[in-house]
């Protein structure tokens, strides 16, 4: 018979408590190059980073990313000719893109979806993307599970999904509340409001603050999620963006304007110029050194350590599980993630 | 651990895809913040790295932990009479700037001291599975927490050579043979100021074509990166690093310096010239620290992973080339498993069945040969019974006819009795009438 039990596990041997030694008193070791050392290893292999933009056609969503990014990131659909037809269902077309910055490069991919709420009867219309996401879990997990693992796994698991929210002034749609309440628990989701330049500073404040507000009155969390934050200065700082700043009220734009002596992005009215970077304006660049400059990391992280493990503990329970190795695995489970 | 992990998780397959295009940035985004955002995660985390010592009691590993370290590790010098080799683990927590580590040594005490030392490298391996296992187990739990794991995986092994001066010893070939392919090996002379230079020289080259002649895997410093490809280059050439371990300083010049002081001069520590200490703490520490996690990581940990589950009956592919997934191959097992589960329980319903017939027949056949005994009892009892009334019939007959005879002759007796009687009173009678005639003349 195949020895599915196999010995019981030995507890590893670590005896004591660890002693805290103080070594600066003594002498230079050299412990802090390793921080050196780990950046060398990570330029050297490059990181990848995957986002998902969900909205409706005409809100702007090629054009932001291609604002975040500043590159042609997505192939826009401005100039929308009328043959271009609306797809009959929500599509997922992922594209992807090396860009290099400062010796880093980063492998970005842009997952955009068209078509999604754009229908008459737009019910489920959030299932194919979570479809989606969960396919890119389950591709990891097959990876990850492999007997002979890859040396570095593909990472196509969506890290950061921006909702695009229409700028009405007055509240969430239905159909926002349903996409964001199945897919927060899933995915990351970053609830941005589109083309801000349709609002004045107070209309956008009180907008805002209702967002928020039925947000939360129905449960969904959005990044960054109060039950991750890991100590008390992420909880403040977090704070501060949960309960002020988001969803940020964005505007994009890829196109460059004389202001002021300087040439900005921006969008040109007759009434003036929009500048895109400027924080009086909108809060495109809150967005962008929220998303990439702070916390493109920690998406990721909350990513692989908390959205993946559900859906792999989930699976593993639906499928029987991995044999058991210890007793305390059976302990462990949990029934409905 | 959060550096292994994302190490091996975060970074990609190779940039160069066909599919990929190449975009050019026409300005500032800001990703190049991206190491430093991932070098603070892990920061703020800490850091785990674990030293493994083998080597003869005696030979300096103390001491030579201490130097690397800058610090006294509490221990006590372990005797030579240690019936085996154990392995002892300790953990300190050590501070430079904002960097913190979790460092782990182990020592193998009473190694190459006894008499047989056969089983001597056993301890050390079975040490080194137990944490890949421990690991592993950690990994394959349906609810884990690897990011918070505290990594026990050994990351380097010193493996101390004997100053001898002339070869290795066949332990020493024997132990690291078994150790390669598990862990970083990284030979090192110890006691080195007992070697002359020139011996020196000769000794290490002896150390080195025999651990390649051998074909001993030990630690190769990575080369592939620009930045060090160069300084572990050179410091390849100088392996093994003989090394001298002290914790005490002497005054060289106007400085105070670590050294070993000699009736004949002072061997400084720290001289490049007098023993290769500096060049292993440059690679170890200061150079290699997260190669030589990564390797622990990607390459022994995933070959010892790889043996454990191909041992456990899991293979990648099946007979037809279709890739298996875990699950699938899990599932088929289980399967197999709860079959034999039911056979065997039918099986023993069955030998049971059996077994209580047979008792059952056992025990209509004893309940047989009671009721028989019992009837043969029972008639021979009413035999006897029988034979027994005879003889009392018989008896009373002989009893009756007895007491006929006996009253017959009573009778008799009492006839003639009473007639005699009747004789004497009439004898009496008689007298009496005679004497009451006579006297009357």
């Amino acid at each position: 018979m195949s020895d599915l039990v196999p010995e019981p596990r030995q507890k590893p041997v670590v005896p004591m408590k660890p002693v805290s030694i103080n070594s600066n008193l003594l002498g230079y070791i050299g412990i802090d190059t390793i921080i050196e050392q780990m950046r060398k290893k990570t330029m050297k292999t490059g990181f990848d980073f995957n986002i998902m933009v969900v909205g409706q056609s005409g809100l702007g969503k090629s054009t932001l990313v291609n604002t975040l990014f500043k590159s042609q990131v997505s192939r826009k659909s401005s100039g929308w000719s009328r043959e271009e037809k609306i797809p009959k269902t929500v599509e997922i077309k992922a594209i992807g893109h090396v860009i290099e910055e400062g010796g880093v490069k980063m492998k970005l991919t842009v997952i955009d979806t068209p078509g999604f709420g754009d229908q008459i009867n737009n019910e489920n219309c959030w299932e194919p993307i979570e479809k989606y996401i969960n396919e890119q879990y389950e591709k990891f997990l097959k990876e990850e599970v492999n007997i002979a693992r890859k040396k570095r796994i593909p990472d196509t698991r969506v890290h950061c999904c921006l909702y695009f929210i229409s700028p009405t002034g007055h509240s969430l749609r239905p159909l926002d509340l349903e996409f964001m309440k199945h897919l927060s628990k899933v995915v990351n989701i970053i609830p941005v409001i589109a083309k801000a330049d349709t609002m004045t500073l107070e209309e956008k404040i009180e907008f805002k603050q209702r967002v928020r507000k039925e947000l939360e009155v129905n449960g969904i969390e959005f990044y960054p999620q109060k039950e991750f934050d890991e100590d008390l200065e992420d909880k403040t700082e977090n704070d501060k963006i949960r309960q002020e700043s988001m969803p940020f009220a964005v505007v994009g734009s890829d196109k460059e304007y004389q202001v002021n002596g300087k040439r900005v992005l921006g969008r040109k009215t007759p009434w003036g110029i929009i500048e895109v970077e400027n924080l009086n304006h909108c809060e495109f660049a809150l967005l962008r050194d929220f998303v990439i400059r702070t916390h493109l990391q920690d998406l990721k992280e909350v990513t692989h350590n908390i959205h993946y493990e559900t859906y792999r503990a989930k699976r593993l329970n639906d499928n029987g599980g991995l044999p058991p190795m210890t007793v305390e695995t059976e302990e462990n489970h949990e029934s409905n993630l | 651990m959060l550096g292994e992990s994302m190490l091996s998780v975060f970074l990609c397959f190779p940039l160069q895809n066909d599919d990929l295009r190449n975009l050019s940035l026409s300005g500032h985004v800001g990703f190049d913040s991206l190491p430093d955002q991932l070098v603070n995660k892990s920061t703020s985390q800490g850091f785990c790295f674990n030293i493994l010592c083998v080597g003869e009691t005696g030979i300096g590993k103390s001491t030579l932990m201490d130097t690397l370290f800058n610090t006294t590790f509490e221990s006590e010098p372990a005797t030579h009479n240690e019936p085996g080799v154990r392995l002892k683990a300790r953990s300190y927590e050590l501070q430079e700037s904002n960097v913190r580590l979790k460092l782990t040594i182990v020592d193998t005490v009473g190694f190459g001291d006894q008499i047989n030392k056969d089983d001597s490298y056993k301890p050390i391996v079975e040490y080194i599975d137990a944490q890949f296992e421990a690991y592993l187990q950690e990994e394959l739990k349906i609810k884990r927490s690897l990011f918070n794991y505290h990594d026990t995986r050994i990351h380097a092994c010193l493996y101390f050579i004997a100053p001898t001066g002339h070869s290795l010893k066949s332990l020493d070939l024997v132990t690291m043979k078994k150790l390669d392919s598990k862990v970083n090996i990284i030979p090192i002379i110890a006691k080195a100021d007992t070697i002359a230079k020139n011996e020196l020289h000769k000794f290490k080259s002896k150390i080195m074509s025999e651990l390649v002649s051998n074909g001993v895997q030990i630690y190769q410093f990575p080369t592939d990166e620009e930045t060090v490809a160069e300084i572990n280059a050179t410091m390849s050439v100088h392996l093994p690093f003989a090394v001298v371990g002290s914790t005490e300083e002497v005054k060289i010049g106007n400085k105070m310096a670590k050294a070993r002081q000699y009736p004949w001069g002072v061997v400084q520590v720290e001289n490049e010239n007098h023993c290769d200490f500096v060049k292993l703490r440059e690679m170890l520490i200061r150079v290699n620290m997260e190669d030589l996690r990564e390797q622990t990581h990607t390459r022994h940990y995933e070959l010892y992973r790889r043996c454990k589950l191909e041992e456990m009956g899991f293979k990648d592919t099946d007979p037809d080339s279709k890739p298996f997934s875990l699950q699938e191959t899990y599932e088929a097992k289980r399967n197999e498993f709860l079959g034999e589960l039911q056979k065997k329980e039918e099986e023993m319903r069955q030998m049971f069945v059996m077994r209580v017939k047979e008792k059952e027949a056992e025990l209509k056949e004893a309940e047989k040969d009671l009721h028989e005994k019992f009837d043969l009892l029972k008639r021979t009892h009413q035999e006897e019974k029988k034979k027994v009334e005879d003889k009392k019939k018989e008896l009373e007959e002989e009893l009756s006819n007895f007491q006929k005879k006996k009253a017959a002759a009573q009778l008799l007796q009492s006839q003639a009795q009473q007639a005699g009687s009747q004789q004497t009173k009439k004898d009496k009678d008689k007298k009496n009438v005679r004497c009451a005639v006579e006297p009357k003349k």
